[in-house]
């Protein structure tokens, strides 16, 4: 079972040694509504925190998702591209964008973790 | 990924809320601020679904926001013609046409619809230019009563059964012409209904007393084929009937001419002028507009939205687009926007720069999605 992170910008990681799969939460695909498209970063690309790693759009709204750690892309999901819908269907799970090689692991204790990303949300309605 | 603060939050208690406003509560909807009110912007079906829903059966959308005005009085029609330049006295009561409240540079203040009446007008005018409409109405058309009935609702039915629905409980609608308006009785409740609408499809507007439009919301939504539909999908309908929103698509910097709405003014309208800017529009009318809005698709399946620059071919910077997303029955994205003269043309080939990328995209005709108004 990996370690699951998140972010004040409602990404979510899951760790699994030094690679981080990433996506957004099930909060914010509801906030952002029906997924209509979803553009993702290339393999091999380098992200610094907070950079710009991919754009997903919904029928209202686009909204960029930034690489919540810095790191290196392993591997895109391409099944998101082709059917978007999934990010609406299965956000934690089979709707991730990416997968990133993990720069310093050291950047993850400052993420929060499920309940901590629960109570911010709360927070936030 | 940050979320936009559509949400509503702490001015929440600075809103105004429209007669469904305890309707669309219990109706799960996600209310958000618009032009000063609390409106549902979806319901618990989302944007996609309700939108295919109106243009599979029909939909039901509050627009008690908009601005409902009465101007009574014979010479309404040829008092209004000095602020708009719609042919208003050319209508025969029970009949309306779309028309525009202009400037003196013929730059579009506001965009509405008018009803000749028996024995006056009925307007319905933007949520968010109803309070300078007045203001405009009362000084233009000075001895003239602008009675703002700001506590009526205000419903559109949309949708190919739309007609078979009303007709159910008020028969007299069912051959209302397009464009025409009556009195109409819907399960006791007294109503005003013109058959029109903002989304492509057949439907009507219904007017109805404030204190009624719980009752004849709900009775509406018992049918069928009936779901209640946000401002959300409203937007992505006009967008794919290729219908302008002002504030976006239009605006005091667009002329009617720019905005391809010269099949609003008649022929007597434009020969003998006599509205704000009518020397502007005669004088676009004869040697073309410097721009035109036009309609646009992306190629691939990204959407450009509102203030995406367009490009012509080499990279050049000849508009931008007013109003751009997802069309849920087109299935792809679309857009539409101004572009220079000599761009105007179907197909011409343009970049849209979406994120620092040029997006290829072409012009296209509108509407993106055929309209089905009904013709008798």
């Amino acid at each position: 079972m990996s370690v699951i992170k998140f972010t004040e910008d409602h990404e979510w990681l899951a760790i699994d040694g030094d690679v981080a799969t990433c996506g957004i939460t099930v909060y914010a695909q509801e906030q952002l509504g029906d997924v209509v498209f979803v553009d993702l970063p290339d393999v091999g690309q380098s992200f610094a925190t907070g950079d710009e790693a991919a754009v997903v759009e919904s029928v209202k709204a686009a909204a960029e998702v930034y690489a919540p750690i810095a790191g290196e892309i392993v591997e895109v999901n391409s099944t998101v591209a082709e059917n978007p819908a999934t990010v609406n269907e299965d956000a934690q799970g089979g709707g991730w964008f990416f997968k990133l090689r993990i720069a310093d692991a050291g950047e993850l204790d400052g993420l929060m973790d499920q309940a901590a990303y629960d109570a911010f949300v709360e927070g936030l309605e | 990924m940050p979320l936009s603060e559509d949400a509503m939050s702490d001015d929440e208690a600075t809103l105004e809320t429209t007669p469904l406003d305890s309707l669309h509560r219990e109706l799960g909807a996600k209310m958000v601020p618009f032009a000063g009110y609390a409106m549902p912007v979806q319901y618990a079906d989302g944007i996609l679904k309700e939108h295919r829903h109106v243009r599979a059966a029909a939909g039901l959308f509050d627009v008690s926001h908009m601005g409902q005005v009465r101007i009574p009085g014979a010479g309404a029609a040829e008092a209004l013609e000095r602020l708009v330049p719609g042919d208003i006295q050319g209508l025969e009561a029970g009949r309306m046409r779309y028309t525009q409240f202009t400037d003196e540079t013929a730059g579009i203040l506001d965009d509405l619809m008018v009803t000749r009446l028996e024995d006056g007008l009925f307007l319905v005018v933007n949520a968010g230019n109803k309070a300078a409409d007045i203001a405009l109405l009362q000084a233009g058309m000075s001895g003239f009563e602008i009675d703002y009935q700001g506590d009526r609702t205000l419903l559109a039915l949309q949708g190919p059964a739309a007609a078979e629905v009303l007709a159910r409980m008020a028969p007299e609608a069912a051959t209302m012409p397009f464009m025409s308006a009556r009195a109409i009785t819907v399960d006791g409740i007294e109503a005003f209904a013109s058959r029109s609408g903002y989304t492509g499809e057949d439907g009507y507007e219904i007017s109805c007393a404030g204190g009624d439009g719980e009752r004849l919301a709900r009775r509406l939504l018992a049918e069928p084929e009936v779901a209640p539909i946000g401002l959300g999908a409203r937007d992505s309908l006009r967008l794919e009937a290729g219908l302008c929103l002002h504030g976006h698509d239009i605006d005091p910097s667009t002329t009617p001419i720019e905005a391809g709405l010269a099949w609003s003014i008649s022929k007597r309208r434009r020969e003998a002028g006599g509205y704000p800017g009518d020397a502007v529009v005669r004088r676009q009318l004869a040697d073309g507009p410097p721009r035109r809005r036009v309609g646009l698709l992306p190629d691939g399946r990204q959407p450009a939205r509102e203030h995406t620059a367009i490009t012509d071919s080499e990279g050049i910077v000849i508009g931008e687009v007013t109003s751009g997303g997802f069309g849920p029955s087109l299935e792809g994205p679309l857009a539409m926007g101004y572009v220079a003269a000599g761009h105007t043309a179907a197909d011409t080939e343009v970049g849209l720069v979406v994120r620092g990328k040029s997006l290829p995209a072409r012009v296209a005709k509108m509407p993106f999605v055929p309209q089905r108004y009904y013709r008798g």
